[in-house]
Parts: structure tokens; C-alpha cells; sequence
């Protein structure tokens, strides 16, 4: 699973290392790239842990949880703090290595706490997302197709590769796009520039979307029949 | 006592009706066998029990909990095994079972003899750290059954346990439940379409078809029901032969089917020579005869009219989709 993020990191962040363009004039692409990689692998590593679920469905195991006397909340939240710290590792070993490559952490350690943080909601979020997913679907079959039609252009609407400041139509449909709030917040607390918006309303924003995304999924979850 | 305890029990999907207004009790401490061929209902009516599935209609008690209201405790007193597989492949069979104890909430000690308990029941000790994915099919039921007694429960249920086993598999697998039936006291409630199965483990069973329980008694007055000797035979004219035959005294129960006729009766080996001659005497040529105990499978004839092998059969190939329909035969 980490191992996608660090090709995207070094062959995108080697091969446009020279590239110019508007809204990259403060920063080196790879200083660019780092945060939204960062959040890829996050998100890509979290989903797949909520969609796991189907899994457990298809391999009967589930049912074996479902009968245990144990509420359906913690058996949610079990499995979100179980894939968000999968996650969190895969995203501080990108982080450790973008950094032992140069990526400046100019936010210094409150700019860190707030990278932390933006790294734990997206993964709670992501989570939230797979288990919407694993709870409306009954096997694995529809799940490139989520990842392929609906993951990948979002991403790439995300500012994560790239700036999406010069082309007016692009902002405004990032502006649309629950991921852009998240690499958007990322790249702000972590290297301090080339962010649209501010770290804070970022957070505040990515915090409803989390809450949404959690309790959406914790609702899918525990009407889904065994 | 009892255990289990449904009323009206209904289970829809969309127009299917899975489980039809079934109202049966389970008594304490007896081995209950739920009998039916695929599609019968047995699976919905277990789902329903265990509060994985919500009834449509009725009301069912657990352990004395209601199935809907006091979810948690009904949980908390039930054991299951799947018709399907539900184990943790990558992990070994101790930690499969420690698992579960932990989701029952039992403390380190108690988890630790009782896992050793239980795989001495099961005969697994020597395989208690091999990991699940290497286990055989026998092994991976017989951890299943282990599994669901970790916890103590009042009653266990078993959906289908012998599917897909071999013979010397099922008959260890029998003794197994038989065991621990008598050692813990552990109610049980099962489903089978086998129907050696049912006879073989079972205390009293309930036949079931398309969602309808058609009769609940014990195994020796189902099979008293149908006559102490069945008489099966093929014949010419079968018609005539019953209606000379419904003059006989002594048959207790004729029946007819597609193909064949079966008679109970008492004493059927000196009653067969007494048939031929009736026969002769109408000019009926008799193609085959045969005498034997009932079975159930007699039984399950008699209530639905059709052999359990039958509809076993028919059920494989409607759910077959047609290309492979067609490839089979």
C-alpha cells in the first residue's frame, strides 16, 4: 500500500522537479507534492481498511462479530482506530521520508501538531467513506470502479499533484471537492505556502466533512444485515 | 423448561416469504433438529433467533429474552455456528477462540481454561497453534463448534453442521454435539436437511418446507406415525390395486406417489406374499417390492409428499444459473 505514494512521490517529484507554473513560484514541486501525497496514501490506506468490511462479510466473519454481545458502536469504532493507525504510520513514514528529502516543515511544531491533526481526520473520514461503501455493497466487484471513477478525479481535482489556483474553472470545482480542504489544509500546516486557504478554516471544514463521513458510515454500518 | 419459544414467528424479503408463521418451543437441555430440504426457511428462522435478522412479524424468546427488545442478552446466552465458515483464517486456532472469549468479556483466566477445555472436547489440542488456513474442512467445524461454547452459552445454535463433510467427518462431529450435549448441559437447535443426521442426533424434530413447520414430535412417534413397516412397490395398474387395497384392515397408511405406492404396515415381510396374491387375483403385474423400517425420509414423504432428495435436487437447479444448468446434465 505505501509503496504507490513513494513512486508517485519520487517519479512525479523527480520529473517535474524543474516545472514552473503558476502558484508553484515560492516552492519546489516536490515541497508541493509532499503534503498531497501525504494525504493520498492516508485516504487510499483508510478506505480500503472501511471497505475491508465486505471482507468479513464475504468470508462470513462478520456474522461472528454481529452475534457477540458487544455494541454496534464499538465494533465502528474498533474498526476505524484499527485503519486510521495503519494509515497514520503509512502517512509518517511518507512524512519522515519528504522531509528527509527536503521538504521544509516551516510551520514549525505548531505547524506539525496541525499536520497531525489534518492526518487523523482525514483517515477517520476515509474510513467513514469505505464503511458507506462496504455497508451499501455486497461484494468486491463495484470497488475499482468507486476507486477508478470517483477517487482518482477527485484526487486529481484536489490540488494534491498540482495548483489548481490558475484555471478558474479547476478552483471552482475544487471548491466543490471534500479533498481539496484536506491537501489544501495539509500543505498549509505542513510547508506553510502555495495553500489557498487558511490552516484553520480548512480544519474547520474538514472536521464537518469527518463528522459527516463518521456518522454516515457508522448509520450504513449498523443498518447492514449480516 | 423452555429455551426457545416463537409465536408467529414471519419472516418476509420483498414477496418472498422465508419464514411463515412459525410458532414452535425448544425444551431445555434437548438436542432440537429443525429438517427441510434448501430454501426451507431453517437459515431465516436461525438468523432471526440470534438477532441478526429482524422478524417482519411474531415474536420469539431466547433464554427467556425477547429477540427484538433484549437483543444483548439473548447474545450474551446464545452460541452459533454458521452454515458458512466464520473464522479468522490468519490466525491460529487458540487465538480464534481468544478472540471470541475477549468479545464475551472473559477475564484472562477464565479465557485460558476454558480454551483448553474446549479443544480437548474437539480433539484440537495438538493443533490449537497451527494457523486456521491450513486447518481441513473437519477441523475448521470442529473449532467452530468449540468456539461456540467458549462462552457458556444456555443454548447453541448449528446451521447445517455436517455440510459438505465426509462420513467419518459427520460421525465425529455428531459425537462431538452428542457430547456436549450431555457433559454441559447445553440445549441445541439445529438445522439438516440430512435426514441420518436428524435421526441420529436429534431428540425431537420439526419438519419444515417453504417456511411452514408441518409437524414437531419426537423422531420415534414420527416414525410410528407413518407405520411400524413400510412397504414400497411399483406396479401396472396402480389405481385398481389401491382401491382392492383400502379394503384391507390391516394397512394402516397408503400413500401414493409419482411412481410408487408405499404401504404401512405391521409384520411387512409376511404381508408381501398377501399383496402379490391380491395383485394376481386383479391381474396387476407387481414390477418391484421391498419391505423395510420407516426412516425419515418416510416420514418427511408422508407430511409433504415428496422426498427430501427430490427437492434437494430441484433446488440445485434453480438456483444454478442456465449456462451451467445446461452444462450439467
Amino acid at each position: 500500500m505505501i509503496i504507490q505514494p513513494l513512486f508517485f512521490l519520487f517519479i512525479l517529484g523527480s520529473g517535474f522537479s524543474a516545472a514552473r507554473m503558476p502558484g508553484l513560484e515560492e516552492v519546489g514541486y516536490i515541497d508541493f507534492l509532499a503534503p498531497g501525497i501525504i494525504a493520498m496514501a492516508i485516504m487510499f490506506s483508510s478506505m480500503f481498511t472501511g471497505v475491508s468490511v465486505l471482507w468479513d462479510k464475504q468470508f462470513g466473519f462478520l456474522q461472528e462479530v454481529l452475534v457477540a454481545p458487544v455494541s454496534r458502536i464499538s465494533i465502528i469504532i474498533g474498526r476505524t482506530l484499527g485503519g486510521a493507525t495503519t494509515a497514520l504510520i503509512q502517512g509518517f513514514i511518507i512524512l519522515f521520508i519528504a522531509i528527509g528529502l527536503g521538504v521544509p516543515a516551516s510551520g514549525g511544531i505548531l505547524g506539525l501538531l496541525l499536520t497531525f491533526i489534518f492526518m487523523v481526520l482525514i483517515a477517520f473520514t476515509a474510513v467513514g467513506f469505505g464503511l458507506v461503501i462496504a455497508s451499501k455493497m455486497k461484494d468486491f466487484q463495484g470497488f475499482p470502479l468507486i476507486m477508478n471513477l470517483v477517487m482518482m478525479p477527485l484526487l486529481f481535482l484536489s490540488s494534491a499533484f498540482f495548483p489548481v489556483v490558475s484555471n478558474p474553472i479547476l478552483k471552482t470545482i475544487a471548491f466543490l471537492n471534500p479533498l481539496f480542504y484536506m491537501v489544501d489544509g495539509l500543505r498549509g500546516s505542513l510547508i506553510g505556502t502555495s495553500n489557498v486557504l487558511v490552516p484553520l478554516v480548512n480544519l474547520i471544514i474538514v472536521s464537518l466533512i469527518c463528522i459527516v463521513m463518521m456518522t454516515a458510515g457508522s448509520y450504513f454500518f449498523s443498518k447492514s444485515e449480516a | 423448561m423452555d429455551i426457545i419459544k416463537t409465536t408467529n414467528l414471519t419472516k418476509k424479503f420483498n414477496s418472498l416469504t422465508a419464514v411463515d408463521n412459525i410458532s414452535f418451543s425448544v425444551k431445555k437441555g434437548e438436542i432440537f433438529g429443525f429438517l427441510g430440504p434448501n430454501g426451507a426457511g431453517k437459515t431465516t428462522t436461525i438468523k432471526m433467533l440470534t438477532t441478526l435478522l429482524n422478524p417482519t412479524e411474531g415474536s420469539a424468546e431466547v433464554a427467556d429474552f425477547d429477540i427484538i427488545k433484549k437483543r444483548d442478552d439473548v447474545r450474551r446466552k446464545i452460541g452459533v455456528v454458521f452454515q458458512e465458515p466464520a473464522l479468522d483464517t490468519e490466525l491460529t486456532g487458540k487465538e480464534n477462540l481468544d478472540f471470541h472469549a475477549r468479545m464475551y468479556a472473559l477475564n484472562k483466566e477464565k479465557r485460558k481454561t476454558r480454551i483448553n477445555d474446549v479443544l480437548n472436547l474437539v480433539d484440537l489440542m495438538d493443533k490449537k497453534d497451527v494457523f486456521v488456513k491450513n486447518y481441513s474442512g473437519g477441523m475448521k467445524r470442529r473449532l467452530e463448534i468449540a468456539r461456540g461454547l467458549m462462552h457458556f452459552p444456555t443454548v447453541l445454535f448449528l446451521d447445517e453442521p455436517t455440510l459438505g463433510l465426509d462420513a467419518q467427518t459427520r460421525r465425529a462431529i455428531w459425537d462431538y454435539v452428542k457430547k456436549m450435549n450431555k457433559d454441559e448441559g447445553t440445549t441445541i437447535f439445529l438445522t439438516t436437511h440430512y435426514m441420518d443426521e436428524a435421526d441420529y442426533l436429534c431428540d425431537r424434530i420439526g419438519i419444515i418446507d417453504r417456511g411452514k413447520i408441518l409437524v414437531i414430535d419426537s423422531i420415534d412417534n414420527l416414525k410410528n406415525s407413518v407405520g411400524n413397516d413400510v412397504i414400497t412397490l411399483t406396479c401396472s395398474d396402480m389405481d385398481q390395486l389401491i382401491n382392492k387395497l383400502k379394503e384391507q384392515n390391516w394397512i394402516s397408511k397408503i400413500k401414493q406417489h409419482d411412481s410408487f405406492l408405499t404401504l404401512g404396515v405391521e409384520k411387512g415381510d409376511e404381508k408381501i406374499p398377501i399383496i402379490i396374491e391380491i395383485a394376481q387375483n386383479l391381474n396387476i403385474k407387481i414390477k418391484s417390492i421391498s419391505v423395510r423400517k420407516p426412516t425419515l425420509d418416510d416420514v418427511f414423504l408422508s407430511f409433504t409428499g415428496r422426498t427430501i432428495r427430490d427437492d434437494t435436487q430441484n433446488n440445485k437447479d434453480r438456483l444454478m444459473p442456465p449456462g451451467l444448468r445446461a452444462r450439467r446434465r
